[in-house]
Parts: structure tokens; C-alpha cells; sequence
């Protein structure tokens, strides 16, 4: 059975190695889960799950395993309070001691709580209730030094209640998205290269130049290495956006709040890109998408969010805006195709789930843009892409 | 069973309250040798714990910060070349004994001293993505051989060995293999009240009661640049007890914006949201 948890970590795709299950016996040998599921839940995953967004599955897992299991109920905080206090160790007389060593652990275990049922007050000295000093085996000065402390450092709450609980469900990198995850994401999104002062020691040239020197000391300096990402975000607002109004704004709150890039810039725009782009949500205050083309290098990492679905003319016709006053004599395919061209990394974040990507417009702009969806799998694919050459 | 204080060793100190599962990541950390790597939000006490933990066990604490440019030899020793050269020119020093130019790193001084020490790598993410890699060998055999004295430096004691990290990049996972992990959670409230507490012994329950109120009302709020963290809400905790508010004025408002909100934009966008206004959220958008 016990094996069967490495096997059942891997089918909820917690990634554990032989090397680690290894320790984890290691450490069960020598005791260190201390007869306690608490203890032994906390050692597992310190041992075999070593990333925070695999807690939540470690926990499905562990239920599924060691559901049925029987824990001791929990020791309550104020009897561990009273053993702290030890009065005077009572010796054993050898009957008694040897009438302790026949009550094996599962026993003393069993009693121990009988007696915690039974027991209403805090107790020193006699032989049978939990308390100090006494010649029960339970408590603090006993026979078992340091008392039967059955998982009270757990805090009320036994293995399984914890990972019932799943406190962790929002780490998981494949269901769900929050500004975090999007950082960590965005943080790999770097072009490292030398800028700035000249304030670090290039010791190779140093000693080449000291040598051409005959000895005589010339140190040289050189930039250190600073992120040179600059980040082009460009956001589709409104209509059928709406439904994705909370994950787009943590998108954008990572992106602004990490404070990393050389540059960032931001823009709205609605279902298609045409001659504007817009500086607010409610598309106000506009500047010409021409001068974007224009005015921005063309190493600027562009990330555009949208769900890519509009009527097919919007997309290829020329006036085809949704937006009378918008007047567009250019059709919108062309205006992303110039910024395809214009700008080397570009791509396409969709919120909608993959399988609706169908749509004649959807598959049009992928064949401009390499597309990926709105989680965290598809951030991380997405900023690869934007790192390597296209 | 019952924990024996030898794996017991680790029990929080008097300022630091550790969480069970905390306490038991350090332990089983110490009693197998391992290092001990910990994650969590800025904030939750990631470095502080390597200082309770050489303050708990009376242990010297060796900090090793890393940054960007950070080398894994940085940690083993370093090579004074240029003085060396220096040397070879004016000094008047015997430039054949290279033993004298090389200088132990922390790892390397954590390995020879005397005792066992607690030794911090600190934000091992800021470093290159090789780096963890290139310390595999080091943090496994505790040792290392220094080419140009031809010495093997030996760990006397292995030290007990803390990594925090903030995940700004993934660790490789040979390196992940060899740690024992722990993600430090954002204290809950119940936590957080004792923390508070073991600051601030005397505060008034009703206060209290109120700023952790207030405190996890903000810390909801997705939209901050920088969400306020222990730390910051400690002192506040100071500047209210500091100021004499009563816990009325703090149901009603929040005094000392300041203290807890650190970006400028952050407070704007806060008192935006709170005025009520519709729109707060497109005015916060628009203002960049």
C-alpha cells in the first residue's frame, strides 16, 4: 500500500524521483515520521514535492491514499500545558515497571485516550488520570519521558483534515491564474546585456593589459549585466472581453507591477487593431498606430491579448470596424500583419480555451501570430517564444 | 512515538513563532543533512528564519547574499589576482606562496570552522540559472579542491544549510532532489495575532482585533504593486500604538497609509477604490 503513494503522486503528476522516495524511506527509517500521520504528511512533502504549485495535488494524493486511516484523536493543548509542568519523577518499583513494559505503544495509545475521555481537570500525583509525576504511564515525568504527545503540535487538526482542506488549490500552475504565478511568468522574459557604468572588473583584460604593460598595474572596467526587455502590451476591451475582464486585469497588474523591464508600454484596443490604438480602457485618448510602427524599435517584445472572434469583416474588409467613427481604410489584417513584420517577437495570448479557436478570424490572426492560451502553461510557452528568435 | 529532543531541535525562538510545519521542514532538514529550501511571499520571514534558527541552536550564522552576478566559487574561494600582480610589481611580499592570495568564500568558511555553523544562502534565484548546479557536488560531499594550492577543503561539521528563494526563476531539479522544500504560507489571521503579540505584548485586544481586520482587507486586493506584508504590518502595529488611535478610528479608517503602502501608486489607486467613485478602476488605468 505504501508504495502505491510514489505511483499514486505520479498519477496526479507530482514529478518524484526515485532519489527523493528513497530519502523519504531513509528518513521513515529512522524514524523520523514518529508513528504519526500529522508528522508523516509534513516530512513526505518536505521530502518528495518540491515546488509549492504541486502542494495541492500532493494533498489529493495523500487523501486518496490514507483516507480510511484511523488517526488518534487530537491531544487538546491544555493537557500538554499541565505535563510541562513536572512535578518530582516518582521512581518505579520493578513490578511496576515491569507491568508498564507489557503494555505495548497500541495500548498505551488506546488507554491514553480512554482516560483523556474520561478525564475533566488537570491532575499531579496518583496512578491512573493524565498529569504529572504520577505512575500512569501517561504524562510527563512517566515511564515514556516526555509524555505521549500524539500529534499535538498539529494544531487541532489531524493529516487528513489538512489535506482535505487543499489550502493550496491556488498555487497549481494548471487550473488557475493570479498575479503571482503571471510575475514568475513575466520574470523569465529577460535580455540580459551590458548597460550602465562601467563598474566591474574585467580581470582577464585586466592581467592582458598589465602584461602588454610589463607589470605596470592597468585595471579595466566594464558594464555589469542589466535587463534590456522592453515590453509592447497590447490588450483587446470590451464586448467579448467582458468575460474576461478579471484575468486580463491580473495580467496587466503583473506585467505593471513588475518592475524589471527596461520599458513597458500599454495599449487597448477593441476585437481588431486598426490606425489607433488607445491609451484608456473606455478608448478616449488614441495615438496613431503608424507612429507606434514608427517610433518604437523594432526589439520591443510584443504581447497581445485578446480573444481574436469578430465577424469576418472586421477583420478583412476595409471600413470593417465595429465602430462607425472609426473609419478604417485600412483592413485590420494588414495593420497586425505591419506590426508582424514591424516588430521581431510578437505574440498572441487568447483567454478563450483552446478548443474554441475555430473561428475563420481565430485561425487567420494565428497564421500571423503564434498563439497561446490564458494560464500559466501558456504564459510560460508564450515568453519562451518571445525570448528565443522567431 | 515521541519526538526526541535530538530531531527536536528547532522550536522557534521568542521573536520568531514557527508554524508545525515549518518546525519539522528544519528539523528533518537538520537530522538528514540536507539544505533546506524555503519559498514565500516578501515578507513572511524567509531570512529571518536561518537568524532564529542560528539564535534557537546558539549557532554562529554565516550569510552568503547572492546576486545576479554571483559565481558558484564565489562561495568555495576567491583568487586575489590582481593583488598577487599588484605584489609582483611593488610589494615586497613572496609572490610564490600562492596560499596567501587565496581567500575562502562563505561556503568555504562555514566548512572549516570548528564548530557547526548555520549557514544562509540567500535569494539563490538571483543568481544564473547554472549556479544551483554548479554547488551540487559542494553541498553533497561538503567538500571542494582548490587547483592552485592543490588542497581539498573538507567540512569539519556539515552546516545546517538554508536557501530562500523567490522564485524568479525555476531551480534546476537535480538541485531540487537533494533539498528538503518548504513554501512558507502567509500567516492566517490566528497565526498573525500571535505574532503580533510576541511584538507587541501589551496591546489592546480590541486594537488588535482591528488591524488584522483592516490588514486582511488590503491584503485582498490584487491590484497592489506591493501587497503589505509582516513586516509592514508590525510597524503599524508600532505607529498606532505610537499615535494612541483607538480601535474605533481604525474600524473607521486606515491611519498611516503610509506605513503599509509603499508605492505611491498604490496609494492612489487605494484611495481611488475607496471613495467609491465608479470608474476607480479605469482612473487608476488611466493614469499611466
Amino acid at each position: 500500500m505504501f508504495t502505491s503513494f510514489f505511483y499514486i503522486l505520479k498519477k496526479y503528476k507530482v514529478p518524484v524521483s526515485i532519489t527523493e522516495w528513497m530519502a523519504l524511506i531513509g528518513a521513515l527509517n529512522q524514524g523520523y515520521a514518529w508513528s504519526n500521520l500529522t508528522d508523516f504528511y509534513f516530512l513526505a512533502r518536505s521530502l518528495l514535492v518540491k515546488s509549492e504549485t504541486f502542494y495541492d495535488q500532493y494533498d489529493l494524493a495523500f487523501q486518496e491514499v490514507f483516507k480510511g486511516i484511523e488517526t488518534p484523536s487530537e491531544i487538546r493543548d491544555e493537557v500538554l500545558e499541565w505535563l510541562k509542568n513536572p512535578l518530582n519523577q516518582l521512581p518505579f518499583s520493578p513490578e511496576e515497571l515491569a507491568k508498564i513494559q507489557q503494555m505495548d505503544a497500541e495500548e498505551i495509545l488506546r488507554l491514553f485516550e480512554e482516560r483523556l475521555r474520561e478525564q475533566r481537570e488537570a491532575h499531579h500525583g496518583g496512578n491512573k488520570w493524565i498529569g504529572t509525576g504520577g505512575t500512569s504511564p501517561f504524562g510527563h515525568s512517566g515511564y515514556h519521558p516526555g509524555g505521549i504527545r500524539v500529534g499535538g503540535e498539529s494544531r487541532y487538526r489531524s493529516a487528513i483534515k489538512i489535506a482535505a482542506e487543499r489550502r493550496f488549490k491556488n498555487y497549481r500552475s494548471d487550473l488557475t491564474l493570479d498575479v503571482r504565478q503571471i510575475k514568475v511568468a513575466l520574470k523569465k522574459l529577460r535580455h540580459l546585456s551590458r548597460i550602465g557604468p562601467e563598474d566591474e572588473l574585467d580581470l582577464e583584460n585586466t592581467v592582458d593589459k598589465t602584461c602588454k604593460n610589463a607589470g605596470d598595474l592597468e585595471l579595466v572596467w566594464m558594464r555589469s549585466r542589466q535587463n534590456a526587455a522592453k515590453l509592447l502590451l497590447l490588450m483587446d476591451v470590451g464586448g467579448s472581453m467582458d468575460l474576461h475582464i478579471t484575468v486580463c486585469s491580473r495580467l496587466f497588474s503583473a506585467a505593471h507591477s513588475t518592475t524589471h523591464f527596461k520599458a513597458l508600454q500599454y495599449y487597448y484596443f477593441h476585437n481588431c487593431i486598426y490606425d489607433k490604438l488607445y491609451k484608456d480602457v473606455e478608448r478616449w485618448d488614441s495615438i496613431a498606430t503608424s507612429s507606434l510602427l514608427h517610433t518604437l524599435p523594432s526589439d520591443y517584445k510584443v504581447i497581445i491579448v485578446g480573444d481574436a472572434s469578430m465577424a469576418t469583416s472586421e477583420l478583412i474588409a476595409r471600413y470593417g470596424s465595429i465602430h462607425y467613427h472609426d473609419q478604417n481604410e485600412t483592413p485590420g489584417i494588414e495593420w497586425l500583419k505591419r506590426l508582424s513584420d514591424h516588430f521581431t517577437h510578437c505574440v498572441w495570448i487568447n483567454p478563450d480555451t483552446p478548443s474554441y479557436w475555430k473561428h475563420p478570424t481565430v485561425s487567420a490572426i494565428k497564421h500571423l501570430f503564434p498563439m497561446f492560451a490564458l494560464t500559466v502553461e501558456g504564459i510560460e510557452q508564450a515568453i519562451q517564444k518571445l525570448v528565443v528568435k522567431h | 512515538m515521541v519526538k526526541t529532543p535530538e530531531f527536536n531541535k528547532f522550536v522557534g525562538t521568542n521573536k520568531y513563532i514557527v508554524s508545525p510545519a515549518l518546525q519539522n521542514a528544519v528539523n528533518v532538514a537538520i537530522a538528514l543533512g540536507r539544505p533546506l529550501l524555503v519559498k514565500g511571499e516578501p515578507g513572511t520571514g524567509k531570512t529571518l528564519l536561518a537568524h532564529n534558527i542560528a539564535l534557537g541552536l546558539n549557532k554562529k550564522l554565516i550569510v552568503w547574499n547572492i546576486k545576479s552576478t554571483t559565481k558558484a566559487r564565489d562561495g568555495l574561494y576567491f583568487y586575489d589576482t590582481v593583488q598577487r600582480l599588484n605584489d609582483a610589481r611593488f610589494g615586497d611580499r613572496d609572490i610564490s606562496d600562492i596560499q596567501q592570495y587565496i581567500k575562502l568564500g562563505k561556503l568555504g568558511e562555514s566548512f572549516i570552522a570548528p564548530e557547526q555553523e548555520v549557514l544562509l544562502i540567500d535569494e539563490v534565484d538571483k543568481a544564473d540559472i547554472e549556479f544551483p548546479n554548479d554547488l551540487l557536488n559542494e553541498l553533497d560531499d561538503m567538500s571542494f579542491y582548490i587547483p592552485e594550492t592543490r588542497k581539498t577543503i573538507t567540512a569539519q561539521h556539515r552546516p545546517i544549510v538554508i536557501i530562500t528563494s523567490n522564485s524568479e526563476k525555476e531551480l534546476p531539479d537535480a538541485f531540487l532532489r537533494r533539498c528538503v522544500f518548504h513554501y512558507i504560507e502567509f500567516p492566517d489571521s490566528e497565526m498573525m495575532e500571535q505574532i503580533a503579540r510576541v511584538h507587541f505584548p501589551n496591546i489592546e485586544k480590541n486594537l488588535l482585533k482591528e488591524v488584522l481586520k483592516q490588514f486582511y482587507f488590503l491584503r485582498q486586493i490584487d491590484e497592489f504593486r506591493k501587497k503589505p506584508s509582516t513586516s509592514e504590518l508590525l510597524d503599524w502595529v508600532q505607529a498606532l500604538i505610537a499615535g494612541g488611535l483607538s480601535p474605533g478610528k481604525v474600524e473607521k479608517e486606515i491611519p498611516f497609509l503610509g506605513v503599509l503602502l509603499k508605492k505611491e501608486a498604490d496609494v492612489e489607486y487605494f484611495q481611488a477604490r475607496s471613495s467609491g467613485t465608479q470608474g476607480a478602476r479605469f482612473k487608476f488605468y488611466k493614469q499611466y
